[in-house]
């Protein structure tokens, strides 16, 4: 069985429930969501007005489940939804949605419009309309265990690395451990200092902790094209590498999308609660902090932001341990407007950076991005997603912007003293 | 020919006030009076004393059809004695059931005498609608009512209907209308009919649509239902004194509370003063003593077309007829609805789940 | 049907049709939408003062950080005709009067003149949304026939009973009639058009902070 209109459909026809319903009940064609949204404010096309990016959906919602919507589809006045429409609609749905849920954040009659968009590439998938990129990432998440292709023989590649250049070692597949840490794959590949910073903190405070060699992986490409039962088969991994190693916690790596997999997706997606913790990094570090077991030196001296990613801080409910972190180590730390719950994302974010034809998009819903620090003119960006960082770096480069973007974690374990 | 009152018949207005005693400063004075009540200039006051002294007292035949003898009573107790007198010096009165002396053949008679004699100038003034439904419903000498009225206007100058039954149908219109009663608007086409409505009408409204006839040879300008604007330009609430409790949001909410006893808005307890077009408000009556609101009771409308049919009297005009019984029939059948369209929603729903055909790697592809 | 039968039919049989469509309509289309259902979130809940469904149905009341100055009109406008027509609608002693006879409960309202400026702000404020969904790129780009449909059904009821109150255009009772009756059409087309987010809005409001409050994030 292969992807079609009619599995998409039927596939919709499964998620609609009732908060979409709602949703698109009370939707007053008000366009203030189009406001909150980087790829209309910076491109000034409506198109891109996020309500928009439904329409298919809303059409479906209203001739399956309400009154008026059947008669219409019976005589004709309502049109069915077509496979050229829903071909039309991936450019919509996927390349102009990093789903931010900042028009989630704004809507006046409440409706969260990331929400149901998530939903509604659970259709377009199914129907076979969703971008080459995702696609690609999915497959060889799937069949070789990561988006980017790493295998476990890379990542202990770093582990080497990292022990090499810390003279820490990497634990792996240590059963009853308090925390199993996982990685995304950009951190394997782009920014190894990462594994590095881990081992000097835990090591820091005291805190047993392990890597697995099935479970290194925390990304879900699955979840960003939008497919449950892919998504399923990528979170089950981490969740039987949890579950055999009897870890308390699991710690979600600098990534926000892979958070959202396992912190807020992954028991959903799996049918039954999970029976660890799953905690961002971020918090992780932040319950060292408040617990005093942090005990940093120095404080960097050059102006420091933070980029709020938008999975951690407005989808994620994490947005002041990120403050209460950069203070400890920066003398100069400023914030973007905007910063915190209504950051603006990076661009890339929900699969997009993995879209190849939607890069010239990408970058010019940077402009964004790009005022938000022309406004508070730091010498370095700090973030806590390797995805954020990419997508950053990117953009700077694109608009010869000289500005290091750096990992949180890495800039809290060069405050640690060396043991 | 015979009229109902000694006078001689074909004098003038002024003739017949002079002999009567009416001194011509009484007689300025009522015509001042005229002259406001039909929102004439003041300058246009001593214009009507003079063609009215002048004219001649129209003979008016009165007809009285499916009605109650109301209206008639409100004329002649029209309690300004100047205007009760004029009323009798102003026309002559040539035939009318109840004033009239004469009765049986000597009665029909002056009526047709009055007609021959006076023929394309004598007013008709009616009260009482007219059955449609059977002929004998009402007679006068055995004769049907469409057909004493058909001969009496058919040479008639202008046709008064007086009242809210010859306006409009009146109470004998009533759903279901068992008699099949019309206004004369309806029957007489080719004549000026002035709907003078109201159950019963001001009789001063008569009294001055006929001066105004006799001054200036034309009928005084009428609304959209035949009425003269003069007298029904505006609405009761318009004018009542109650208003600016009204607008103040005060309201008497039963007849014996507070706020009736200080006179608030009967709005609430039913006025129908907001929808009623007369000139209570301000002629008053019982020679300007009172009126319906005045005394504390809400205007009925009695002088709106289809006043009888328009919901309870004590049902504030904001007040839906019976909305309850209706809105609870609606809520059980909309749970039920609702409890049905649920099920029927659900169901699809879980068809479109159990048809949920697992995504592999190879489907993502079309 | 003169005047005063169509004023007697608006507000009798003309009502009880309108409010039984309402009443009906109202209950189906919740039941249509609520009925759905929603699945049980398994994932384990954050607490964080602030963040439920209950504080979103307040919270999106008022524009977020940063939201004014990027749609002045819809917020401020938007705002001025919700709550014109509340206190239009609710506070005006007529309107109370009816009220009362249906629902058994009286309050206090407003004197007439407030009402009577408040109804014109309204309906500049009406206005102002209306040329602004016509001059604004997205608004006009999102509009349908149901948009500008639904503000005619809004406007009317104002206009119409301003009208009345003012005695322009139409005689009294026959403009107190065609106002009757426009609240008539407001009320049968409410549940099927987008006016139902008078109803829904506080549905979706309730699930976005409640799914987002799940996760510790007041929306």
């Amino acid at each position: 069985m292969s992807a079609s209109l009619d599995k998409g459909v039927r596939v919709l026809k499964e998620m609609i429930d009732a908060p979409i319903a709602s949703y698109f009940s009370s939707c007053v064609h008000c366009g203030i969501c189009a406001e909150a949204c980087l790829f209309y404010t910076e491109t000034g096309d409506p198109k891109y007005t996020p309500i928009h990016k439904l329409e298919p959906m809303r059409r479906i919602y209203e001739q399956e489940y309400t009154l008026l919507g059947r008669l219409a589809k019976r005589v004709g006045l309502s049109k069915a939804v077509t496979d050229a429409e829903l071909a039309e609609w991936q450019e919509l749905v996927y390349n102009s949605c990093t789903l931010c849920a900042r028009c989630s954040a704004v809507c006046p009659v409440g409706n969260d419009i990331v929400y149901m968009v998530r939903k509604m590439r659970e259709g377009m998938s199914a129907a076979g309309h969703s971008p080459e990129g995702i696609k690609g990432a999915v497959t060889r998440t799937i069949n070789i265990g990561s988006p980017m292709g790493v295998k476990l023989p890379a990542v202990k590649a770093q582990m080497k690395h990292a022990e090499a250049d810390y003279g820490i070692p990497i634990p792996l597949d240590q059963e009853g451990v308090e925390y199993l840490v996982t990685l995304s794959s950009m951190e394997i590949i782009n920014f190894p200092e990462y594994l590095g910073a881990i081992a000097k903190i835990m090591r820091h405070v005291g805190k047993t902790w392990t890597l697995s060699s099935e479970a290194f992986e925390a990304t879900n490409a699955g979840m960003q094209i939008g497919n449950s039962d892919l998504a399923r088969v990528i979170v089950s991994r981490v969740v039987a590498g949890a579950e055999k190693l009897k870890v308390k916690t699991v710690i979600s790596p600098e990534c926000g999308h892979a958070y959202t997999a396992l912190r807020w997706e992954g028991a959903n997606l799996i049918g039954r609660p999970f029976t660890f913790k799953v905690q961002h990094i971020v918090e992780v570090l932040e319950e060292f902090r408040a617990a005093g077991l942090l005990k940093l030196e120095g404080m960097a001296t050059d102006r420091l932001t933070f980029h709020d990613p938008c999975q951690l801080a407005r989808r994620g409910g994490v947005i002041q341990p990120q403050r209460n972190l950069m203070k400890m180590v920066a003398k100069d730390f400023v914030e973007m407007p905007d910063a915190g719950f209504m950051n603006w994302c990076c661009g890339g974010g929900g699969g997009a950076s993995s879209i190849e034809e939607g890069e010239e998009l990408r970058l010019e819903a940077f402009k964004r991005k790009k005022r938000q620090l022309e406004a508070v003119k730091p010498d370095r960006l700090v973030t806590a997603c390797a995805n954020c960082r990419i997508v950053l770096e990117e953009g700077l480069e694109h608009y010869k912007m000289n500005l290091p973007v750096v990992g949180l974690t890495e800039t809290i374990a060069e405050h640690i003293p060396d043991a | 020919m015979k009229s109902v009152l000694p006078d001689c018949p074909g004098q003038t207005v002024g003739e017949a006030l002079l002999r009567r005693g009416v001194s011509r400063r009484e007689f300025l004075q009522h015509c001042g009076l005229l002259a406001a009540l039909l929102a004439l200039p003041a300058a246009a006051a001593e214009q009507l004393a003079t063609a009215l002294a002048k004219a001649r007292r129209p003979s008016v035949i009165w007809l009285s059809f499916q009605e109650c003898t109301g209206c008639t009573e409100s004329l002649t107790r029209s309690a300004s004695p100047t205007l009760e007198r004029l009323i009798f010096d102003l026309i002559s009165l040539d035939y009318h059931h109840t004033l009239q002396a004469a009765s049986g053949a000597a009665a029909e008679a002056a009526r047709e005498a009055a007609m021959k004699e006076n023929a394309g100038k004598y007013l008709v003034v009616v009260d009482g609608s007219v059955p449609l439904g059977n002929p004998g419903y009402s007679t006068i000498a055995g004769v049907a009512n469409i057909d004493v009225l058909r001969e009496t206007v058919k040479d008639a100058a202008a046709v008064i209907a007086m009242g809210t039954c010859a306006a409009y149908g009146g109470l004998p219109a009533a759903q279901p209308n068992p008699t099949g009663a019309v206004a004369i608007s309806e029957l007489v086409k080719d004549k000026p009919v002035v709907n003078i409505p109201g159950c019963p009408p001001i009789a001063t409204v008569m009294t001055a649509v006929i001066a105004h006839y006799l001054a200036f040879g034309a009928l005084p300008e009428l609304d959209g239902l035949g009425r003269p604007k003069a007298f029904y330009g505006e609405t009761i609430h318009d004018r009542c004194y109650r208003r600016p409790f009204y607008d103040q949001g005060k309201f008497a909410e039963t007849f014996d509370d507070e706020g009736a006893r200080r006179g608030w808005c009967l709005f609430k307890l039913g006025c129908k003063g907001p929808v009623t077009y007369n000139a209570c408000a301000t002629m008053k009556w019982n020679g300007g003593v009172s009126f319906p609101i005045q005394s504390g009771h809400g205007c009925i409308g009695c002088s709106e077309p289809g006043f009888w049919d328009g919901g309870g009297f004590y049902e504030a005009l904001s007040m839906p007829a019976r909305p309850l019984q209706a809105g609870v029939a609606a809520a059980a059948a909309g749970v039920a609805a609702g409890v049905a369209v649920t099920f029927f929603n659900r169901r699809k729903k879980a068809a479109a789940k159990a048809g949920h055909e697992t995504t592999t790697l190879e489907d993502l592809e079309q | 049907m003169d005047t005063l039968q169509f004023l007697t039919w608006v507000r009798g049989t003309g009502l009880n049709i309108a409010l039984v469509i309402f009443v009906l309509g109202v209950l189906w289309r919740l039941a249509e939408i609520y009925g759905l259902g929603r699945k049980k979130d398994l994932s384990a809940p954050r607490n964080m003062p602030g963040a439920s469904g209950w504080a979103t149905i307040l919270r999106r009341s008022l524009p977020p950080p940063g939201m004014l100055p990027t749609s002045p009109v819809s917020y401020i406008a938007g705002y001025v005709f919700h709550v014109g027509l509340a206190v239009v609608a609710f506070l005006f002693a007529p309107h109370i009067a009816l009220l009362t006879s249906i629902v058994a409960a009286a309050w206090p309202g407003l004197p007439s003149q407030v009402v009577d400026f408040v109804t014109v702000v309204t309906m500049a404020a009406m206005i102002a949304v209306l040329i602004d969904r016509i001059a604004r790129p997205v608004k006009r780009f999102l509009s349908t026939f149901g948009d500008w449909f639904t503000w005619t059904l809004t406007f009317l009821p104002l206009l119409t009973g301003w009208l009345a109150v003012h005695h322009l255009l139409l005689p009294y009772t026959l403009m107190l009639a065609v106002h009757i009756l426009s609240v008539e059409l407001l009320l049968v087309f409410l549940p099927f058009t987008k006016l139902f987010h008078a109803f829904t809005a506080f549905g979706s409001r309730w699930f976005n902070g409640a799914m987002n409050g799940h996760k510790g994030v007041p929306v």
